[in-house]
């Protein structure tokens, strides 16, 4: 497997949202190439007809009734939002043209 | 008002249980309690740092309800919980209305809950008064609760050391005496590590087994809510309160579990097989940590039950498996914390104020180093052309832990290891070490991935340092009662070598605040 470099860090986090500076790009590199050589090993262990398990303790067919049930009201659903206008939550521009 | 027989510092070190029993019989009142346990907070946890959040007022209203009612008679009074006016401590991952609710993050700091969490639900139907949050790793994320971003707890015996992680709060708070029982969430060992190292009770249950709902979500698959106690039986009447079938958590098992605290009363382990995890003791653990597992080892052995060895091969890729799925969750479940709809918002100190950059600016300053970590480790597992090689890898690893956990039981009844490698670790010094921080859940890991079951009991001290020694009981799933029943029983055995609890061994942290102010 490939190990992790500075610009797999810095592509990752835009994917993931968080800004970072180059220092801060540079220690995040170091520590995850440890810890991702670290846990390499996991893709020997397995052979092909291992299935996955994504849930520990799976339930089929989880459903309930077709019915309303507790719901917020717009100012419950506000009442933590950093900014709102009209009972909706309200951002900065979502294109680039601001 | 009572008259007070019983003084504020005994009050405050009686189990729950006692506590309960108390109430009941009229000796103390509910506002009793929770005022002793609120001066205890306001004596001590200068120190220790175990709550981010009091909540006096509440508590001891609820507390005077409970006293009103019992004062009064009548069926209302009979229909009172045995736990009602017991005062709880709750983890800070966990919703409340009327508390902040933080995570231990910046990212949430000042927020409100619009909605309980059930397990909250449930412990306000029960009538218990719930004292506080309490501190943890940011988001969960740690095992020595030094990833918060309020500072760090420290361990009641050593405050130089850390509690354990993430809900060292919760395990500080209990072994402080500033709580009798607490909440806490276990994710790789977030419970039973901090009860390890703290010389307190922690259960995980099974997987499900305790509703989810109102839980910040770190790894959904693993994550479990559980008790945090001094006693085995204590925890065992916890799990009671909160656990059962929730429809708003669709993966709350159906069926209840049977009782767990009558199983806690079973007093005998006569003739049930329990096995030693050969991966999970010896190389890598401190000496003093294997002779107090080897002293349980031999009580059970008195006390009738037959020890065997069982052999779990695929462990050894447990810990690498453990820290794919859980980032790989993580970084998904905490997509959330955006600047949107709550929390933090960070506006970019230059370039163009998009949405896109609002967004990078904010979990840049809401999130600490070890939360950016995990969700970059994430995003890189889950990314195409990896994904394979590692979330599927790990999905697999999980089967062959199941498998593993599935053969030993098919010669146990109940495994045993050590709970932790280690005692308590001075503060910092794994903190620029990751990998290092992260070989502390080497033993609680497994049952996270399986979703079976485990107890964290105190086993006495180390040799080496006098710092507490956990033992780990783990149980296939939905057999949680054979946790409580061999727990109670090594508890008690071991009690009667130590010539009472452990804790009681502990430093007094209000005596010794008293010497300071008076050497100055």
């Amino acid at each position: 497997m490939a190990a992790i470099n500075r610009d797999d860090v810095a592509h990752l986090a835009r994917l993931a949202h968080i800004e970072m500076s180059a220092e801060e790009l540079d220690r995040m590199a170091g520590e995850l190439a440890v810890i991702v050589d670290s846990v390499k090993s996991v893709s020997e262990a397995a052979g092909d007809d291992v299935p996955a398990t994504s849930h520990p303790i799976p339930l089929t067919n989880v459903f309930r009734e077709d019915v309303v049930g507790h719901t917020f009201t717009a100012e419950q659903a506000l009442s933590g939002a950093p900014d709102s206008d009209e009972n909706r939550f309200k951002v900065p521009a979502i294109l680039d043209e601001a | 008002m009572t008259e007070q027989n019983i003084s504020a510092d005994t009050l405050i070190r009686l189990s729950a249980a006692q506590l309960a029993e108390k109430l009941r019989a009229g000796e103390v009142t509910a506002v009793e309690a929770t005022q002793a346990y609120l001066d205890r907070i306001a004596a001590v946890d200068g120190k220790v740092n175990a709550f981010l959040h009091i909540n006096a007022e509440e508590a001891l209203a609820v507390a005077a309800e409970v006293d009103a009612i019992r004062a009064a008679g009548g069926a209302e009074a009979e229909a009172l919980h045995f736990l009602a006016g017991v005062p709880i401590a709750v983890k800070d991952l966990i919703v409340t209305i009327g508390q902040p609710t933080t995570a231990g993050s910046k990212i949430l700091e000042g927020w409100h809950s619009p909605y309980d969490a059930t397990v909250v639900e449930r412990l306000r139907a029960a009538k218990m008064p719930i004292l506080g949050k309490t501190n943890l790793d940011e988001f969960a994320m740690g095992s020595s609760t030094e990833h918060s971003a309020y500072g760090p707890t420290r361990n009641p015996w050593d405050l130089d050391r850390i509690p354990g992680g993430s809900g060292g709060g919760s395990a500080a708070a209990v072994a402080a005496f500033e709580a009798p029982l607490a909440l806490g969430t276990d994710t790789g060992g977030s419970i039973r590590q901090p009860g390890a190292v703290t010389g307190t009770v922690g259960v995980k249950p099974t997987y499900g087994s305790v509703s989810r709902y109102g839980a910040i979500a770190m790894a959904s698959s693993l994550d479990q809510i559980g008790p945090v106690t001094r006693t085995v039986l204590d925890s065992a009447l916890l799990h009671q309160v909160i656990g059962g079938h929730d429809p708003r958590d669709s993966t709350s098992l159906p069926d209840p579990l049977a009782d767990l605290v009558a199983a806690a009363k079973t007093g005998s382990v006569e003739g049930l097989r329990i096995g030693i995890i050969k991966e999970l003791h010896g190389e890598g653990y401190q000496a003093g940590v294997e002779n107090r597992f080897n002293d349980a080892l031999a009580l059970l052995k008195d006390a009738g039950a037959e020890i065997v060895e069982v052999s779990c091969p695929n462990f050894q890729y447990a810990l690498g498996a453990y820290y794919l799925i859980m980032p790989s969750e993580a970084s998904s479940n905490l997509a959330k914390f955006d600047g949107v709809r709550y929390g933090l918002r960070v506006l970019p100190e230059e370039g163009p104020m998009t949405i896109e950059r609002v967004m990078g600016a904010t979990r840049a300053a809401g999130f600490g180093d070890e939360v950016k970590r995990r969700i970059i480790l994430g995003t890189y597992a889950l990314s195409a052309g990896y994904y394979d090689a590692y979330y599927g890898s790990a999905q697999k690893v999980r089967t062959l832990v199941q498998r593993d956990f599935e053969a030993a039981f098919a010669q146990a009844d109940v495994l045993i290891s050590p709970t932790a490698p280690t005692t308590a670790f001075p503060l910092g010094e794994k903190l620029d070490d990751p990998l290092a921080m992260y070989l502390n859940d080497v033993a609680t890991i497994p049952a996270n991935l399986a979703g079976v079951p485990g107890l964290s009991l105190p086993g006495g001290l180390a040799d080496e340092d006098g710092l507490p020694v956990g033992i780990q009981l783990l149980a296939p799933a939905r057999e949680d009662a054979r946790l409580y029943r061999v727990g109670a029983v090594l508890e008690s055995l071991l009690e009667a070598k130590w010539g009472g609890p452990l804790l009681a061994q502990a430093p007094d942290l209000a005596a010794e605040s008293l010497e300071t102010q008076e050497a100055k």
